[in-house]
């Protein structure tokens, strides 16, 4: 009893990396807790998942296997998710913070009254005595995540309401196999006392998936710019060095938001989380909002014409100047000396 | 001909914490929240043109602002009429201070019973917290359906709205029935700006408290004399909760410690802009196999 329980996330079929990610932290939390890992998969013909679910820690796997499932919709996957942790008190429920999660997580809050914390960039067991009644709390999880536009990092703990759930983002936890595979073992979900018939009231009409075309996260070297970048037309220094360096083109929220570029590109706590082995950091102030999103990066290097950027406090090299004249002088150099 | 619909907009006054600059930051390391300016959240101005479009497509449609904030929070309302809006309401009372995700979401749809909206328009997230929880949250308190990301409406039948909503990877057409809780994506049609005429109309829109503040003066006679100008305060009390779900204590989550950031100093290597240092950097990369 008291387990932990992990979100399966399915795009057509596959597991979603995130909900990987979760598992093997998860299972990190399971082992320190001495509980179980459990992984919820909610979907249509998902008959041997569970291997796996398995070798990434999950002891048993929950499986409601349906076809009102797949697509995802917000009331029935909302009615299961409450109906077994009602059955099966989790201390610990995690999502991916993935539309799929940040849309029905909060019901699913709502619903059991237990509050969830959006977004956590790390998810430790911790102790915790409440300031006013002095009560001492051991083993919560600390839910941890950079709030207020990232200028502050708060630690979140729900001392009194079960489970405690949290999101993460895709990419901020790292995925491996756990140490020894898990048994896997399949329990199904006695659903259909869970779902009325009021829950399949959204139609879903069309859907139309476009293929991911842009992929930051998996590449080697990324060239990103943020506001300091000036415009949209200016921003296409960005992608002229990307090109020639063969890496990838990023971007800090400024960026995005004023529009320079693509919503895709944005790297930071609301958007990708990567680790090239290069990141070149181009007009960027360097924010914990973007930086929690690329500090893990082998080499750093940033242009700024302020030398008392953040940025330059993580950067391996901080070339204090114009972008407009850098870049550009970054581009010929490579050219002469890379042949 | 359509049903009439009243359209309640969700909406929250946030710190710009987008440009957060020198100023922002106290000697100390600490956010100066005074230094940065309240503004409407982006994500609820898309939300509220939303809602405008659709009271523009059914004919008799109201639309009401509803935020839960400090007075000054009055100021987000004022602004919608400006732009479209038909009048709003101001959930205020320090029972609400403290409140995370879940308390808020409560106390909303305490709001919510007593107004009795058709349709629910939220931004999809605030600024300040981008936990994108409320939306979902109050639909749960109601038992309405729900639809995240929307982008677009499409259609709007007698019992029934049709949506165009934003995925990961393409984007997905529902039909959702009425009443329901729609949360609107920043990529969604962008806020008409404010109207000149709405604004000489509504200039004078106050609440209650602002009202009592501005006694004797011309601008409160005005504001008390026209219905349309009184935005409508409502303190805890008015909309009959369960005290132990507001505020602090109807909290599941605490938070526990809150730092600072600090930034780790790490020694950068410094270089200007100078052929010499940028030459040499980009040999060192290519020896390096950091790049090619």
């Amino acid at each position: 009893m008291n387990n932990i329980f992990v979100y399966i996330e399915l795009e057509n079929g596959v597991v979603a990396d995130v909900s990987l990610e979760l598992l093997t932290k998860g299972r990190e939390l399971a082992d320190e807790l001495g509980v179980k890992l459990e992984a919820v998969v909610l979907g249509h013909e998902v008959a041997g998942i569970e291997k796996e679910l398995a070798k990434y820690g999950a002891d048993t796997v929950w499986v409601a296997d349906d076809a009102i499932f797949a697509p995802f919709r917000t009331l029935p996957h909302t009615a299961v998710m409450c109906g077994l942790i009602r059955q099966e008190q989790p201390q610990i429920a995690l999502f991916g913070a993935t539309p799929v999660g940040r849309d029905f997580a909060p019901r699913v809050s709502s619903a059991l009254h237990s509050g969830l914390t959006a977004d956590c960039t790390q998810l430790v067991i911790g102790d915790h005595t409440d300031a006013k009644t002095k009560k001492e709390y051991k083993n919560l999880l600390y839910q941890i995540r950079p709030a207020f536009g990232g200028n502050i990092i708060a630690t979140i703990v729900n001392p009194d309401h079960r489970p405690q759930m949290a999101t993460v983002r895709e990419g901020v936890m790292r995925k491996a196999y756990a140490a020894q595979p898990a048994a896997g073992e399949v329990k199904k979900i006695d659903w259909r006392p869970m779902v009325q018939d009021s829950d399949l009231a959204v139609r879903i009409i069309d859907r139309q998936i476009e293929d991911r075309k842009i992929d930051i996260k998996g590449a080697g070297v990324i060239v990103a710019g943020g506001y300091g970048m000036g415009s949209k037309e200016n921003f296409k220094l960005v992608h002229e060095l990307a090109e020639v360096l063969g890496a990838e083109v990023g971007a800090s929220r400024a960026a995005v938001d004023a529009g320079f570029t693509e919503h895709e590109r944005q790297v930071g706590q609301t958007g990708v989380t990567v680790r090239p082995k290069l990141y070149i950091a181009c007009g960027i102030s360097g924010q914990i909002q973007h930086t929690a999103g690329m500090d893990q990066s082998s080499m750093i290097i940033s242009i700024n014409t302020d030398p008392e950027a953040p940025i330059n406090k993580i950067a391996d090299f901080a070339i204090t100047g114009d972008v407009n004249e850098v870049i550009p002088k970054m581009i010929k150099y490579y050219k002469q000396n890379s042949k | 001909m359509k049903k009439a619909l009243k359209i309640v907009v969700l909406a929250k006054q946030v710190p710009d914490t987008r440009n957060v600059g020198k100023d922002a930051m106290t000697p100390e390391g600490t956010v100066n929240r005074a230094a940065l300016p309240a503004i409407f959240n982006p994500e609820d101005l898309n939300a509220l043109e939303m809602a405008l479009s659709l009271k523009d497509r059914t004919e008799g449609s109201t639309v009401h602002i509803l935020t839960m904030g400090p007075l000054r929070a009055a100021d987000i309302i004022r602004d919608a009429m400006f732009r479209g809006a038909d009048g709003g309401y101001l959930l205020t009372d320090r029972k609400f201070a403290g409140s995370d995700t879940l308390a808020t979401s409560y106390a909303l749809s305490c709001a919510l019973r007593k107004i009795q909206p058709d349709v629910i328009v939220a931004g999809r997230q605030a600024i300040d917290g981008d936990t994108a929880q409320v939306g979902p949250q109050v639909a749960e308190k109601l038992g309405w359906p729900q639809v995240t990301y929307a982008e677009e409406l499409l259609e709007i039948k007698e019992h029934s709205v049709v949506i165009k909503r934003r995925l990961e990877h393409g984007t997905e057409v529902v039909e959702s029935p009425l009443p329901m809780v729609m949360t609107v994506n920043g990529s969604a049609a962008e806020c008409r700006p404010q109207n000149a005429k709405r604004v000489m109309k509504y200039k004078y829109a106050l609440t209650r408290t602002e009202l009592e503040a501005a006694a004797g003066t011309l601008a409160a006679e005005m504001a008390a004399a026209k219905d349309y100008l009184q935005i409508v305060e409502l303190s805890a009390a008015d909309v009959n909760p369960d005290e132990q779900q507001l505020g602090l204590v109807g909290s599941p989550t605490k938070v526990k410690k809150i730092e600072n950031v600090v930034f780790q100093a790490k020694e950068a290597k410094k270089l200007t802009a100078a052929d010499a240092d940028i030459e040499s950097l980009m040999v060192e990369l290519i020896a390096s196999h950091t790049l090619g």
